[in-house]
């Protein structure tokens, strides 16, 4: 392991928020045994006064997450100094089986706590705790996530040690006959079709958000297609959009994005693009979750009103994408 | 109109220190009148207060406001109809000290975000209109009973609720200032606010100005007039 | 958007004039927060300085050295060798280096004792010259113009004169440098004519550092070929490894803290019971006085977090660290005083906070939330 305070601090927090979400699933259970709406028993006091508390704590360790998911990957490119062959956060990841695992499960971490957040906040619009047993439901299955990524993390920086052989970003993300991997299949994907991909997505995805306070057939359609866009959204950084920040033809890698070298150009990109995807999931989640008499007015209002925020996303992560396009002394295209 | 349907309280439930202190009472509270709960301490009249104003749930029954059954809300909601409807003057006026008159009547106003200016001139005239408003920007261990009183009075009224509370009003004042309590009662009912005392205060109890009594003993309503 | 903004405008005038009431409290528990962020601070400013500093050494060091092995102990490199580096392909230039420790006992310290190289114009030498570091000359208390003497472990005499004092600025490892001429350099250390402590490589593109290492090694197996990435992993790994391990055994001080936040924010007086109380009752809700209290903790933490942080940075760049220096600098009585670079990164900042900022929370919203959920009805009891 390398004793370095970033991982320490990294580790601290995963372990935390683990805690933190068992002792709620550990509440969550107790919930569903015995909640009794109707109830003015004390023990029915009690449990309501307890899921303040987890609504607290969960937002809290929403924040965090979303904190140590920047931190992660901020500290995996600072590291790459540690490692041969390492030239950015790829190879740092690369330098053991569970780093690219563990991002993977700090997004899933990041997008399950923003969505158990809106269910939260919507069952609190309802005066009658409509979503409760939903909500508790889903805390038990965002648990073991949490978990799951503590042990990833800590399997990872145990797992790392200095000097280990490591591949840079080129053998991943080259478009080349030497890259290797899915990595390697996106950075293949031609400058054109991404091109189209990309801003014929964030047209769908910009407009769909704009009115998908219509019905929710609408909020659930740009659930999908926001999700779908975040992938397509990635896949144009590394297929075509990084070439223009690097104005190199070749280096396609979405991790030097970040790096102070190219103006941490990598967070307008990708702020906007998880922001994005985060509240066109939700809005889809909120068409898909039945509608309660109490929520009536507020879950379709809060549903467009994250639909809205998803296209204000997307428009943004389009917007930074045509900006260094047009920056760029880079031409692709005669 | 309030309106309560065999409503029961428990305290300490399943515990060997079990206390039930309002036992299945049926009430109704006219609205625009001055209605006084009376009775010995311990008789439940307190905790029937609490009930009515929204700040503690029933274990058992059913408390409608104009109509809406709030017995069953969640905290948040119940707090909600709380802030709009009552204004409560505690017997013990709980004024924040260490803060100046003006700083506590605009209290409560402050989880509402009203603009800050206009809420301040609301209190300022508050304060004005029960005499007090020159003691605006004393510390609130400064002031006498007798101002004190009217300082919790124009908190309780800053969120112009339909229900002013009074607990014991009168338990900390002299023979004059109950004369004054009586006179800003009449002021409030004038207003068209429902004002609901509790009280063991005859000085009190046969006032003129009270409309409706309701006597208490042992968790029980024993006689309610009109 | 207006009544939200106003909202929590009115909850944080609250907040701040509630830690105003209560000055002796909350200031007792800002200091200890601050002096835990500056015990932190201190050494995670000081070990990435100094990770810096050793980033910009190694700049200006050689992108392959070259060592003689015997027996797989250093050994002195050859001049046949050298002409056997020197042909092959990739590399522009073989510098022959000459250099050796010498024990002092005079100034009861270790010098690096070394031959300035024939390129560098700056530091060239006649015999009988020296230039020295600046931990050399302080040692010594050594100026220029004056006499300096060495001692040869075989007991060899060395007269020079000092020609220049190294300056501050380059200091991590110039600070126990001796530079003399070749030719006093060999007759001290009795070193024959064409043998050298090692070789310096440059290569033409430094991409292929790493091929041409494992090439020239093809070519000379009994030499050893360290790269300048390699030194860099190697410094990097040793200041990371001291930096943690003195976070790890700070994380006691930080436990002791957590554990007075805790208790401070659970232990709440008769008073505050009562103002929550009141405030619950005449229409706060949890929420309401959760928010409150969080930005309570907010502006004590961010007083803190800063205070902290400031008195870190001056610490450590303006006092080179003097609390700290010698667990993360090493075991030489030389080291440098020299002020280390202001520079601080977000990085650094976002690790620090996570390391405090969070512990902190964490130890209070449970007593929080126990307050707030007050019973409304509790000021009528």
């Amino acid at each position: 392991m390398i004793f370095h305070p970033s991982i320490l601090a990294l580790l601290g927090s995963s372990w935390l928020a683990t805690a933190v979400l068992l002792a709620s699933a550990v509440f969550a259970m107790r919930l569903l045994a015995s909640w009794d709406r109707a109830s003015g028993s004390e023990r029915q006091i009690r449990l309501e006064r307890a899921t303040i508390l987890v609504s607290t704590a969960v937002g809290l360790v929403l924040a965090l997450e979303a904190a140590s998911l920047i931190l992660f990957v901020f500290n995996a490119d600072r590291m790459s100094a540690l490692f041969v062959g390492a030239m950015c956060a790829v190879g740092t990841l690369n330098a053991s089986v569970y780093g690219f695992a563990t991002l993977y499960a700090k997004i899933a971490v990041f997008f399950a706590s923003a969505l158990w957040l809106v269910l939260d906040r919507v069952d609190g619009e309802g005066r009658d705790f409509p979503l409760i047993r939903l909500k508790y439901a889903a805390l038990l299955a965002v648990a073991p996530i949490v978990a799951l990524e503590a042990g990833l993390e800590t399997a990872y920086f145990l797992d790392l040690k200095a000097d280990t052989i490591t591949s840079c970003c080129g053998k991943l993300f080259e478009d080349g006959p030497q890259s290797s991997g899915a990595g390697g299949e996106l950075a293949a994907l031609e400058p054109r079709p991404a091109l189209w991909l990309l801003f014929g997505g964030a047209a769908v995805v910009v407009l769909g958000g704009l009115v998908a306070g219509r019905s929710r057939v609408f909020q659930i359609a740009q659930g999908v297609f926001g999700g779908a866009m975040f992938v397509v959204g990635l896949a144009a950084i590394v297929s075509v959009v990084s070439l223009y920040v690097y104005e190199q033809p070749h280096h396609h890698c979405p991790f030097c994005l970040l790096k102070r070298e190219y103006d941490h150009f990598g967070f307008a990109l990708y702020l906007p693009l998880f922001l994005g995807a985060a509240a066109a999931l939700a809005s889809g989640m909120l068409g898909v979750v039945p509608r309660r008499a109490s929520l009536a007015v507020a879950q379709p209002a809060i549903a467009a009103r994250l639909a809205r925020l998803s296209a204000l996303g997307f428009a943004l992560f389009a917007l930074a994408c045509l900006w260094v396009i047009w920056r760029s002394n880079l031409l692709l295209f005669g | 109109m309030i309106e309560l349907t065999e409503v029961t309280k428990v305290y300490g439930e399943g515990r060997p220190d079990r206390v039930e202190a309002v036992r299945g009472v049926d009430l109704t509270i006219a609205d625009r009148a001055v209605t006084v709960l009376e009775g010995p301490s311990g008789s439940g009249k307190t905790t029937l207060l609490t009930l009515i104003g929204c700040l503690a749930r029933p274990t058992m029954g059913r408390i409608r406001l104009d109509g809406e059954i709030v017995s069953g809300l969640p905290e948040k909601f119940l707090t909600e109809v709380r802030r709009r409807t009552f204004g409560f003057v505690f017997q013990k006026f709980n004024l924040i000290r260490g803060m100046t008159a003006l700083d506590n009547v605009m209290l409560p106003a402050f989880p509402l975000g009203v603009p800050h200016a206009r809420l301040k001139a609301h209190a300022r005239e508050l304060l004005e209109h029960f005499g007090v408003g020159d003691r605006a920007g004393l510390g609130v261990e400064n002031l006498s009973g007798g101002e004190a009183q009217r300082v919790a009075i124009a908190r309780a009224l800053i969120n112009d609720p339909a229900v002013v509370i009074a607990d014991e009003p009168t338990a900390s004042l002299d023979g004059a200032r109950v004369e004054q309590f009586l006179a800003m009662a009449a002021d409030l009912k004038a207003q068209g606010k429902t004002v609901i005392i509790t009280s063991h205060d005859p000085r009190i109890t046969r006032a003129s100005v009270v409309d409706a009594r309701v006597a208490m003993a042992d968790g029980r309503i024993v006689e309610a007039t009109p | 958007m207006g009544a939200r903004f106003e909202r929590q405008r009115h909850l944080l005038d609250f907040a701040v004039a509630s830690l105003a009431r209560r000055p002796a409290k909350n200031l007792g528990l800002t200091l200890v927060y601050a002096l835990v962020v500056f015990l932190l601070g201190s050494v995670m400013l000081f070990g990435s300085a100094i990770r810096r500093e050793a980033g910009v050494m190694l700049a200006d060091a050689p992108e392959i050295v070259a060592q003689s092995m015997v027996m797989g102990r250093h050994d002195l490199a050859t001049g046949a060798d050298l002409e056997a580096l020197k042909g092959l392909r990739g590399i522009r230039r073989v510098e022959p280096r000459l250099w050796g420790y010498l024990w002092d006992s005079a100034g009861a310290a270790n010098y690096t004792v070394m031959v300035p190289s024939p390129s560098d114009a700056a530091h060239a030498l006649a015999s009988g010259e020296a230039i020295v570091g600046e931990g050399v000359a302080r040692a010594r208390k050594l100026a220029v113009g004056k006499p300096f003497f060495l001692v040869s472990p075989a007991g060899k005499f060395l007269r020079t004169r000092i020609k220049a004092i190294l300056p501050q600025a380059s200091a991590l490892v110039s600070s126990d440098l001796v530079l003399v001429a070749e030719a006093d350099f060999r007759s001290f250390f009795a070193i024959p004519a064409d043998r050298y402590t090692d070789f310096a490589i440059e290569v033409a593109n430094p991409r292929e550092v790493s091929t041409i290492a494992e090439k020239a090694s093809v070519r000379l197996p009994t030499y050893r070929f360290v790269t300048r990435a390699d030194m860099h992993r190697t410094l990097e790994a040793l200041f990371s490894w001291r930096e943690g391990l003195a976070l790890a055994l700070l994380a006691a001080s930080l436990l002791a803290f957590v554990i007075l936040a805790f208790d401070k924010a659970s232990g709440l007086s008769a008073e505050e019971r009562r103002e929550i109380g009141i405030l619950k009752a005449i229409g706060w809700e949890t929420s309401d006085v959760i928010r409150m209290k969080l930005w309570e903790g907010t502006a004590i933490s961010g007083t803190a977090f800063l205070a902290g942080l400031l008195a870190a940075w001056v610490h450590v760049f303006f006092f080179s660290a003097g609390l700290f220096e010698p667990v993360l600098k090493g075991w030489s009585t030389l080291w440098p005083r020299f002020p280390l670079s202001p520079e601080v990164d977000a990085l650094e900042i976002a690790t620090l906070a996570l390391l405090t900022v969070v512990p902190y929370t964490a130890a209070v919203v449970v007593p929080i939330w126990k307050t707030a959920v007050t019973d409304p009805d509790a000021v009528m009891r």
